[in-house]
């Protein structure tokens, strides 16, 4: 029987290379398996030369590998050579396809059949998972591969791309491109359609189809792969072609079923969820360890320093302190009453109702994330109308909340271990009232990605903020006098209900009675007139509708639709009587906005018929605004193209207000009536490039701004993720001759972007390279007088709106010249 | 911080608003009435005020409105650095270019006055003459401003200029391969067309939107429908014609709108040299 490891380390990423060292170092007996012939696979993936950026700054690398911020080839360069250098058990091609055992004696299978025996397991296996394999007999084939490095390198062959995606695309116009390697390219689509991929690329494959370049299958799959053959099953029977090479894109599973599998049990099903961590890594499954990106971590430092800490926890060691105590002491100094890193973690734990269930690990990483507060009674934590997205949560003392802005002393208190600011959260509007400590307070301040964080991961904390967010809800709506009691049985009945872009939520005609409050997204209310939808209103998070036909029993008067993603929340109509019927207030003020959105309907029936044009105008507008995104924005640049020359000035002046690149494309982007929406930010009131950033850079400024900090790692997760395309990846330009020399002298490239060439050959005379990190738009916060695309434009065309502002009757129909 | 970032929101909330209007309309015709009331004043004063021995550049009455109209050709000679000097200062281009459009047509009276109608072949009447011509390039600009972007707009059928010339670079493509089973004449006349500069034909071209010597257009004449190769040449060329006919139209557009600066800020300097002549003459021979 083969060796039995102390313990084998899964993945050689950060994580794993880490904890391999230190084992090594230790001398345990330990194997690191790798599943390619290279360690690292994810950053050996990167880019040739990409810039890897070491972040947190202040984290200290508590590894017996060195990591510094650097360029892909020495990082890794250096890890081969230390590795070797601590005479790491490293073994490549090692693929584990199943962990079986118990604690002291697992069983790793590896996808060779293979048998590795270790008493404990380390799972540093990253996120990225693995490819989909092909559904079809052969596909363990050699000739099929998952990646393509470099289409240049393939001559003469008959390649076959299975995958409909833009990865697959790409991958079969790069082999395609040039006619001197005489390739013969196949691109398998299982449907009629490229649905999936982006419309540009489309296009360009059934471009390349045209001219003959490469051959496209639809509805055609791969039935079987033989022997320089593929057989392939079309819409007309089975039929086989010639094939040397087969590249499959059909996307990767994700890592969690795999583990799952072991008996490991997640914190949530929820898809951000991770596996549930004791102190030590160690998962439910006694004996296996899960660090890295796995375990909630993204980043390398974090990683390299669970590595370490993993395997000394596992050889024995008690009383290592975690690599984050310094910045946590650091965090609990500013505290008064001078207690420890342990005690203020009790503190936070114990009296935070949300945070009950936390495990110590996941409260330190919670931590690091948040900001503690401590306020006199009296100081103002946060006002009425400020951006903010950040939820508190009371550890000690209880705040006061100013429900009438015409009155501040009108106040609502929230207790110790309560929460508050969660509507910033949930809606992504702005705080919707002014809230003051009302004794001493000590208060945590979670990030945006913390509390998603939290609630993706703790289904009690979720459930806890779900009931207290529609509560306040309902109290915020109906503004003062009313009390939780009031509400009580509303929020018992209230369902949050998810609704897709387009989802409709009411259809007129009908005659069903709930209320609905819109919590997070907004929607469009829309009335058909003659043969046709006209657009009436937008309403924005926090508003209400459905209350009509409750209040007076008619049928519902228009067809209320999701603008973008949303989510409502479902009053039943009996409920919301009642509460009308307990409330004289209450029903008066209700009534008035039910005659203020009677007089809309009836201007625009009324309209129609006088200026028809003008109406189907402003509905088709207002249409495409909404199609276009506009209804997730919080401030969007337009263009009137009635007034725009063309002159590009506001693309100059961006550039010249921020390090000589231009955050906006004007020409780019889609166009209605004369209205353009360029290529630029929205500032989204639930922003996707801040969906997966690793080093949470990305973050909403105190004007509502969502702007990308100096800890961006320059992966291009938010470009990605950007639906919009306004993020760039580009390095800081050098600097160019002030104007007064270009305008004398005609030095520099004058005002605007330089042009790529004068930046590149700047920055090389300069020496080293910048990393390209994401640059977008961050409404030119901090410089006077706001944004400069808008004040540079010197016709007005340029503007930048609000929706629930600018989607309104007048404002898209008014006369601009 | 909290009041900045106060102050900062109502500004913010004002922008999103309301600010929608064109240089013209800004501000309710702000500097439209601010021109007329300048003029209003300057003619009257004109007609009040007994310039002795006659309305003169020479009086104390013409020395004011050659100072006004002097500090107004200088601050609207200076638009052209407004515009490339975005930072610092919270100043708005579209109310600088609304300013320099109704103040720079007040300087025709405000000018005029200051001659007091008395015109001969000097360097003064010269001063005179280029200020006239710069006003009117300027109306000239403005007139196209107000009417030409609309159909720079729908030229463009929310196409870039770079996707335009790319649609080109892929007609061209297609239009290469087809043309190989046609005979020596016709494939001649492709390649005439395909080698042929996008942008050939000059200044004039540019502005009429007249290209006489197209190559596609004479290719598209050259074609006999016959095979059936030649039909697909033929339906390619005409989308060449027609993707051409694109980019000829923004290039037009494009070039009414800017060639008057090319007359506009020459003539600018011009008269800044024979506004300077003018004065220290005036100064030497006092």
């Amino acid at each position: 029987m083969a060796e039995t490891f102390q313990v084998a380390i899964v993945g050689s990423g950060p994580a794993g290379l880490s904890a391999a060292a230190r084992a090594a170092m230790l001398g345990m007996s330990h194997v690191l398996l790798e599943k390619t012939d290279h360690l690292s696979d994810t950053i050996y993936k990167y880019q040739k030369g990409k810039h890897v950026m070491a972040t947190p700054s202040n984290l200290v690398l508590r590894s017996d590998v060195d990591f510094d911020a650097g360029k892909r080839e020495v990082i890794l360069g250096l890890w081969d050579e230390q590795i070797a250098g601590h005479k790491v058990n490293v073994k490549y091609h090692a693929e584990v396809a199943k962990i079986e055992g118990e604690k002291g004696a697992f069983a790793l299978t590896l996808r060779n059949g293979e048998v590795v025996q270790a008493a404990a397991v380390v799972l540093a296996i990253g996120t990225q998972g693995n490819p989909n394999k092909l559904r079809c007999p052969g596909a363990d084939a050699p000739m099929i591969q998952y990646q393509l490095d470099d289409p240049g390198e393939y001559y003469d062959e008959h390649i076959t791309v299975i995958g409909s995606g833009d990865a697959g695309i790409e991958n079969a116009l790069g082999l395609g491109a040039d006619p001197a390697q005489r390739n013969v390219v196949t691109i398998l689509n299982r449907s009629a359609d490229f649905a999936r991929a982006k419309a540009a690329n489309v296009a360009l494959l059934e471009e390349a189809e045209r001219e003959g370049r490469l051959i496209v299958r639809r509805e055609t799959e791969p039935a079987e792969v033989l022997n320089g053959e593929l057989l392939l099953s079309t819409r007309d029977g089975q039929e086989a072609i010639r094939c040397d090479r087969i590249i499959a894109r059909t996307g990767s599973q994700p890592p969690r079923g795999f583990v799952e599998g072991m008996g490991i049990e997640f914190s949530s099903p929820e898809p951000g969820a991770f596996p549930k961590l004791s102190p030590v890594f160690e998962t439910t499954k006694p004996g296996i360890h899960v660090i890295g990106a796995l375990a909630g971590y993204p980043l390398i430092k974090h990683c390299m320093n669970q590595g370490y800490d993993v395997i000394e926890f596992l050889n024995g060691n008690a009383d290592l302190k975690p690599a984050d105590e310094p910045i946590l002491a650091e965090k609990f100094g500013a505290l008064p009453g001078n207690r420890s890193v342990e005690e203020w973690l009790e503190v936070f734990g114990q009296n935070i109702l949300i945070l009950n269930d936390l495990s110590t690990l996941q409260l330190r990483e919670l931590m690091l994330d948040s900001t503690c507060h401590a306020y006199d009674p009296g100081d103002v934590i946060f006002r009425r109308n400020d951006p903010g997205s950040s939820m508190f949560a009371i550890a000690e003392g209880s705040v006061a909340v100013e429900v009438n802005p015409a009155d501040p002393s009108i106040t609502v208190a929230i207790e110790q271990g309560s929460i508050f600011g969660e509507v910033g959260l949930i809606s992504g509007r702005r705080r919707g009232a002014t809230v003051r400590a009302a004794e001493p307070v000590i208060a945590l301040e979670l990030s945006r990605t913390a509390a998603l964080k939290l609630l993706a991961t703790s289904p009690g904390a979720a459930r806890a903020v779900n009931a207290i967010s529609v509560e306040r809800q309902l109290l915020q709506m109906f503004g003062s006098g009313l009390t939780k009691a009031d509400v009580a049985p509303l929020v018992a009945s209230a369902e949050v209900m998810q609704a897709r872009a387009g989802q409709v939520i009411v259809t007129e005609g009908a005659d069903d009675k709930d209320v609905f409050i819109i919590r997070r997204g907004s929607m469009i209310v829309e009335k058909q007139i003659g043969d046709r939808p006209v657009f009436l209103s937008y309403l924005p998070a926090g508003s209400y509708f459905g209350e009509m036909a409750v209040i007076d029993g008619s049928l519902r008067t228009a067809t209320v639709k999701a603008a973008i993603k949303s989510e409502v929340i479902r009053l039943p109509g009996e409920g919301f009587l009642a509460l009308l019927d307990a409330n004289p207030t209450l029903r008066e003020k209700a009534l008035a906005d039910m005659a203020g959105r009677r007089a809309t309907n009836a201007f625009i029936e009324g309209q129609k018929d006088s200026f028809s044009s003008a109406v189907d105008m402003y509905s088709q507008t207002a249409q495409f605004l909404v199609d276009n995104g506009i209804g997730e924005a919080t401030d969007v640049l337009l263009i009137d193209e009635k007034l725009c020359i063309g002159c590009d000035n506001c693309e100059k002046a961006c550039a010249d207000s921020h390090d000589g690149l231009s955050r906006l494309d004007r020409e780019a982007g889609k166009t209605y009536a004369h209205l353009h929406v360029p290529t630029s930010c929205r500032h989204c009131e639930h922003p996707h490039c801040m969906a997966d950033c690793p080093p949470n850079a990305i973050k909403r400024g105190p004007d509502g701004e969502v702007f990308i900090d100096e800890t961006c790692i320059g992966c291009g997760n938010c470009q990605r993720n950007c639906p919009y395309g306004v993020i760039r990846m580009d390095a800081k330009p050098p600097k160019k001759p002030s104007l007064l020399q270009w305008m004398l002298f005609g030095s520099g490239p004058g005002p605007g972007e330089a042009p790529y060439s004068w930046r590149k050959k700047k920055a090389e005379a300069e020496g080293a390279p910048k990393a390209k990190l994401a640059i977008k738009c961050d409404m030119c916060s901090g410089i006077d007088g706001g944004p400069a695309c808008v004040r540079a434009c010197p016709t007005g065309a340029a503007i930048r709106v609000a929706p629930d502002k600018f989607l309104t009757f007048t404002k898209l129909t008014e006369d601009v010249e | 911080m909290a009041s900045a970032a106060k102050n900062r929101f109502k500004q913010d909330e004002k922008r999103r608003d309301s600010d929608h209007v064109s240089f013209l309309k800004h501000r309710k015709f702000r500097w439209l009435w601010i021109a007329l009331a300048l003029s209003a004043a300057t003619i009257a004063g004109y007609a009040l005020i007994d310039q002795q021995p006659r309305p003169n550049g020479g009086t104390w009455y013409g020395y004011t409105l050659g100072t006004i109209g002097l500090a107004l050709i200088v601050w609207l000679s200076l638009l052209g650095v407004r515009k490339r000097r975005i930072n610092p200062g919270a100043w708005s281009l579209k109310a600088w270019t609304s300013a320099h459009v109704y103040l720079g047509c007040s300087l025709v009276v405000v000018g005029t006055l200051h001659t007091g109608f008395q015109i001969g072949w000097n360097v003064h009447t010269l001063a005179y003459v280029l200020m006239l011509l710069v006003i009117a390039t300027g109306i000239y600009g403005v007139v196209v401003y107000a009417t030409l972007p609309a159909s720079l707009s729908a030229n463009r059928r929310e196409m870039t200029r770079a996707q335009m010339l790319e649609a080109l670079t892929a007609i061209d493509r297609q239009l290469e391969s087809a043309a190989q089973p046609l005979g020596r004449d016709e494939a001649d006349l492709v390649i005439a067309a395909l080698e042929q500069d996008t942008f050939h034909g000059g200044a004039l071209a540019r502005l009429t939107g007249r290209y006489p010597r197209c190559a596609t257009a004479r290719a598209l004449r050259g074609m006999d429908s016959g095979s059936e190769a030649a039909t697909r040449v033929t339906a390619l060329l005409e989308k060449r014609r027609n993707q051409l006919a694109q980019i000829r139209g923004a290039l037009r557009i494009r070039a009414l709108l800017e060639v008057w600066l090319f007359v506009h800020i020459p003539l600018t300097i011009a008269l800044i040299a024979a506004l300077a002549a003018h004065v220290i003459s005036v100064f030497y021979y006092w």
